[in-house]
């Protein structure tokens, strides 16, 4: 749980390695595919064999500066690799080929939504390409480990945010904007379980007022929305200790340990590395153009907080709303699909697609992508709630069906005889035949005892089976009670 | 009918008018092989069967009217080059078990233009030395002292071509590799631009300084090897987009009006006298054949050494992280853990000059000392380039000695590694400006070679081959061949 | 500072991942010292306002490949030279993390 500790305050920067989401790796033609069996996607560049060099992807760098302009960042018109020099089994060439002293984007900012519904920006550093390294497999080999390279040479960008978070809550709220951004730019899948969309958190606690940061741990091993939360907190809770005890803070990385909810220290890093950066002597620096940027910038969509403006604004959503609307793209498309084909009543179709839509999808654990029911398919089913052919409860029901059987709305209603019932003399009827059957109920309300109302409602209803227009029934309903 | 002492050029009318078949020189190869290169330990693989099938091959084509100019011509590659399927070991004990499964771009080209491989020669560990002293399988010998190194790296390739084993063998040149031991054994070897040749494939030492080039008997040999090895490669980020020019047909131009530039720097104590005596009577050849000479100073050059060894070694201390016992290569026995699997299979794996490499670059790059060393010798390297560009605004080529001395002992500068770095101090400038640079023969001092260097500005091959060729066609330093292997 | 120390060639070998014997480290150390006190004389150069030259090639700037995928799975034929394979993994020692 998040205290507001009014003494000691937070500080948190987050590092997120993105995949970008290319077909063939940045160095080489090796596919990205995720999934392969070991070493089947690791040719002879990704295995650092000797006299093999590499030659940089395009898309990757076109892929970068989306991201620098998206985050109002400074795409840098000359960019240079260098070699991070250290050794480990699942690093081939025993150096990795990253960005130090010039990043291909520095300098841009990203609003991020808080819970409270406030604003606050965070600045983005820098944001540089590199390559990923392979994975270790442990389990299954006795006192030795296994090195698969597959992924070994698939681009990264690598997301530095300046330390402005100052909660795990922000931390979070941050990290989920970069999520939702980097799909909507089309450059990562956003996959935390996959391994595509990874976060470090530097973490430090400092006295309210002081001038100077407080020493930082690196929390690693964060593969998830809510162990970063946690991690977070967690940690936190372990400095402040510390610092309250008269104790102080070693630099160091620690690992997040999801199941005991704990940070640990990781053993085999205590030592510092020594990269020894230098320059890529077998890459050349890489040159982006104005043209080029303006080429990328033509393919930008509208970025989320361009549409949940949009939403509000055009449709009348509230920022709630238009939130949860915006978070993918897709699902924006398809709600602005329903806006657009029913002509009026937006807020009907938010209302549908976070209600009845968002639930289906979720208990058929289905993306908006695999819907059973189309936009124009909903619709025709909310077309029908605003002519007022079914009421909205009635709906639910359709939907129910239309979801499970594939049918349209129209047909489910004619099939199960659900249109509505609109003819006043009809609901007068079923009125009268009511209170003819309670007369006790009828009496008792009459004497004042107003919340037999529902008990009415309730019966005409059941008599109508739920087909009675519920404006029209509590309007005749209230006269007929009346006397 | 002799054909050892043949360039390729004459190889190359003799094959297509059938006097002499790819298999008959092959087999001639074989034969010198098995009976010199035992004392010289140039080889280090022979390939025999592969290049008997190749070699038939070629003689089908030449018989079917479809051969080129290098159709059938025996031609060995330096231990550097991956070669697909053939051991490639690069002199050292990390890699002595190591079967490349592909060609590098250099092998693939050559092989397509049809030349014959007879197989890969020895050469001074990882390319670093000046004397093929530091190889895992032994010294190379010079052929014309065999007490005597043949110079480094590319030891092995040089010693084969002046024996007379077959007529041409690729190298690399990162500070000298090609010219230096081509000036101690007699014969022309050429480094081309920084980028005209592509390193796919070539295994790396200095990234920024290593170039492919040739060891052949002739300067028209070196010409037509470098049209079909030459040009832009995809699979190499550094390799330059520039046509490459029949360099074999522009070799004739007279050198009437040619400005040839002395370089101060080079004529100075550390060089041998009779040395100096042989490269000024090459000059006065040009001076007859129309040449002006001029003297040039390149106030910088001094410093070429010293920068060299700080970015040859930082660049190759992290090339050779690779070599780490887990993908390919040595492995130590029994490792305990990880550190120890890389430890032991780099320490024992690497040779004490290569160890010696890593560790200088390792220090160079550290922290803290990047400015200082790394940094700093990238910004001489800076004004060195620069005294050349100044230079070559003046004159069009510049000429003077390859190496200070003849060959000299084997074992004699193992001692102390800054002696051994002092051997390449006129060919190491031109590596560092990327520039292409040749040595031919240009006389005998008590009975041993000593080589004339060219140096010209970026993509001028075509100059320095003409330059280099005219001077053949006046003297015959180039036909002299060490005794025994004549 | 033209001399290393032990202490620093230490470092620096375990940096390198090399193992030195005991015998060899009094050769490293002068070698490596000696060279270090060669390469020295740089400082005395004049590089003020110099921009370093970390390729020969000045204005070259890198090709960008297109985005397509070329090559294949051949790991049956790269593993041929591995020390140690099994299941298509290549093993170490148990890493550590």
């Amino acid at each position: 749980m998040e205290s507001t500790n009014k003494t000691w305050e937070i500080v948190i920067g987050l590092e997120i390695h993105a995949q970008l989401a290319t077909k063939s790796k940045i160095f080489s033609g090796s596919p990205t595919a995720y999934g392969a069996p070991p070493n089947t996607q690791a040719n002879l560049v990704d295995l650092g064999y000797p006299g093999v060099l590499p030659v940089f992807n395009g898309e990757a760098a076109r892929m970068a500066v989306k991201f620098g302009l998206a985050t109002k960042s400074k795409v840098a018109q000359r960019s240079i690799f260098a070699r991070k020099n250290y050794f480990y089994p699942d690093l081939p060439k025993g150096y990795q080929i990253s960005q130090y002293e010039l990043p291909i984007v520095a300098g841009g900012t990203l609003d991020v939504v808080l819970d409270d519904g406030s604003r606050k920006t965070i600045g983005i550093t820098r944001a540089h390409l590199e390559e990923d390294a392979g994975k270790s497999i442990h389990e299954g080999l006795p006192g030795l480990s296994g090195i698969d390279l597959n992924r070994a040479g698939t681009p990264l960008l690598e997301i530095v945010s300046e330390p402005d978070m100052r909660s795990a809550k922000e931390a979070v709220a941050y990290l989920k904007t970069v999520h939702t951004l980097v799909r909507y730019l089309e450059i990562c899948d956003g996959n935390m379980q996959e391994g595509s969309f990874r976060c470090d958190a530097n973490v430090s606690v400092r006295k309210f007022g002081a001038a100077k940061f407080g020493t930082r741990a690196e929390l690693k091993n964060l593969n998830s929305f809510r162990f970063i939360e946690k991690a977070i907190n967690y940690e936190v809770a372990r400095q402040i200790d510390i610092l309250e005890s008269g104790g102080s803070i070693v630099q160091e990385t620690r690992l997040y340990d999801s199941e005991r909810n704990e940070t640990r220290s990781m053993r085999s890093k205590e030592e510092a590395n020594d990269y020894r950066y230098f320059p890529d002597p077998d890459l050349l620096p890489v040159e982006i153009s104005a043209a080029f940027i303006e080429q990328v910038r033509a393919t930008l969509p509208e970025l989320p907080d361009e549409k949940r403006a949009r939403f509000m604004r055009d449709h009348g959503l509230t920022e709630y709303d238009a939130d949860v609307l915006t978070v993918s793209r897709e699902l924006a498309a398809y709600y602005e699909s329903v806006v657009k084909l029913l002509g009026k009543e937006p807020k009907l179709a938010a209302n549908w697609v976070m209600g009845e839509l968002s639930g289906a999808l979720n208990r058929d654990g289905l993306d908006i992508g695999a819907s059973h029911m189309s936009a124009e398919r909903l619709t025709g089913l909310l077309a029908r709630i605003v002519d007022n052919t079914i009421s909205g409860k009635i709906a639910k029901e359709v939907f129910e069906a239309m979801w499970n059987e594939g049918k349209d709305a129209d047909a489910v209603i004619a099939e199960k005889g659900l249109k509505q019932i609109t003819d006043s003399g009809a609901i007068e009827a079923a009125i009268d035949a009511v209170m003819a059957a309670n007369p006790g109920q009828l009496a008792e309300y009459r004497g004042g005892k107003d919340k037999l109302f529902g008990f009415f409602v309730g019966q005409v209803m059941k008599a109508t089976q739920g087909k009675a227009n519920p404006a029209q029934l509590n309007d005749l309903l209230r006269k007929k009670l009346q006397g | 009918m002799t054909v050892h002492t043949l360039t390729i050029a004459e190889l190359a009318r003799k094959l297509r008018s059938r006097e002499v078949s790819s298999e008959e020189l092959t087999r001639a190869c074989l034969a010198r092989i098995e009976q010199h290169n035992k004392p010289l330990n140039a080889f280090l693989t022979v390939t025999a069967d592969a290049a008997l099938a190749a070699s038939r091959v070629a003689d089908k084509r030449l018989a079917a009217g479809d051969a080129g100019p290098l159709t059938g011509v025996p031609i060995g590659h330096k231990d550097i080059f991956c070669t697909d399927g053939v051991r490639t070991s690069c002199g050292s004990r990390i890699l002595d078990n190591f079967v490349a499964p592909y060609d590098a771009t250099v092998v693939a080209r050559l092989k397509n233009a049809g030349t014959v491989m007879i197989g890969k020669l020895n050469m001074d560990e990882f390319a670093m030395g000046s004397s093929n002293e530091t190889s895992y399988y032994g010294p190379v010998a010079n052929p014309w002292d065999r007490t005597r190194v043949p110079g480094g790296s590319s030891g092995g390739s040089a010693a084969a071509v002046a024996a007379r084993l077959l007529p041409a063998a690729t190298g690399t040149d990162t500070g000298g590799s090609i010219r230096q031991p081509a000036a101690l054994t007699g014969i022309t070897g050429f480094k081309p631009t920084y980028g005209r040749v592509s390193r796919y494939g070539m295994i790396a030492f200095a990234s920024s300084l290593d170039q492919a080039g040739v060891l052949t008997r002739s300067v028209e040999d070196a010409a037509l090897l470098l049209e079909a090895m030459a040009g832009f490669d995809p699979a190499d980020s550094t390799s330059v987009d520039v046509p490459v020019p029949k360099y074999s047909t522009l070799l004739e131009q007279p050198l009437k009006g040619l400005k040839i530039g002395l370089l101060k720097e080079f004529f100075d104590k550390g060089l041998d006298e009779s040395n100096a005596a042989c490269v000024r009577a090459a000059l006065d050849v040009c001076k007859r054949l129309g040449a002006e000479l001029r003297e040039v100073s390149l106030p910088n050059l001094p410093l070429s050494v010293p920068t060299y060894y700080v970015v040859a070694p930082a660049e190759c201390s992290s090339n050779l992280s690779r070599f780490d016992g887990v993908r390919f290569g040595y492995r130590c026995k029994d490792p305990k853990d990880l550190m120890d699997l890389y430890k032991r299979s780099r320490g024992e794996g690497f040779g004490a000059e290569v160890k010696r490499r890593i560790m200088t670059g390792t220090y160079v790059l550290s922290a803290g000392y990047y400015d200082a060393y790394y940094l700093k010798a990238q910004k001489v390297r800076a004004l060195i380039n620069e005294d050349f560009r100044r230079a070559f605004g003046e004159v069009d080529v510049l000429m003077g000695p390859t190496t200070p001395t003849p060959a000299f002992a084997i074992g004699a500068k193992m001692n102390d590694p800054i002696t051994m770095y002092l051997n390449d101090i006129y060919t190491i400038g031109a590596n560092l400006a990327g520039l292409p640079a040749m040595s031919v023969p240009c006389g005998l001092v008590e009975g041993l070679p000593v080589g004339l260097q060219i140096i010209g500005p970026h993509f001028s091959e075509a100059k320095i081959f003409n330059v280099g060729h005219l001077y053949q066609r006046e003297t015959d330093w180039h036909r002299r061949a060490p005794a025994g292997y004549a | 500072m033209s001399t290393l120390t032990r202490k620093e060639v230490e470092a620096i070998a375990h940096l390198a991942r090399l193992a030195i014997t005991e015998t060899e480290f009094p050769v490293y150390v002068a070698s490596l010292s000696s060279i270090v006190a060669f390469i020295e004389q740089l400082a005395a150069a004049d590089t003020a306002n110099v921009e370093p030259m970390a390729h020969p090639l000045a204005g070259q700037v890198q090709r960008l490949r297109p985005d397509v995928i070329t090559e294949s799975d051949h790991h049956d034929k790269y593993q041929q030279n591995a020390p140690q394979v099994q299941a298509g993994l290549y093993l170490v020692p148990k890493v550590i993390e």
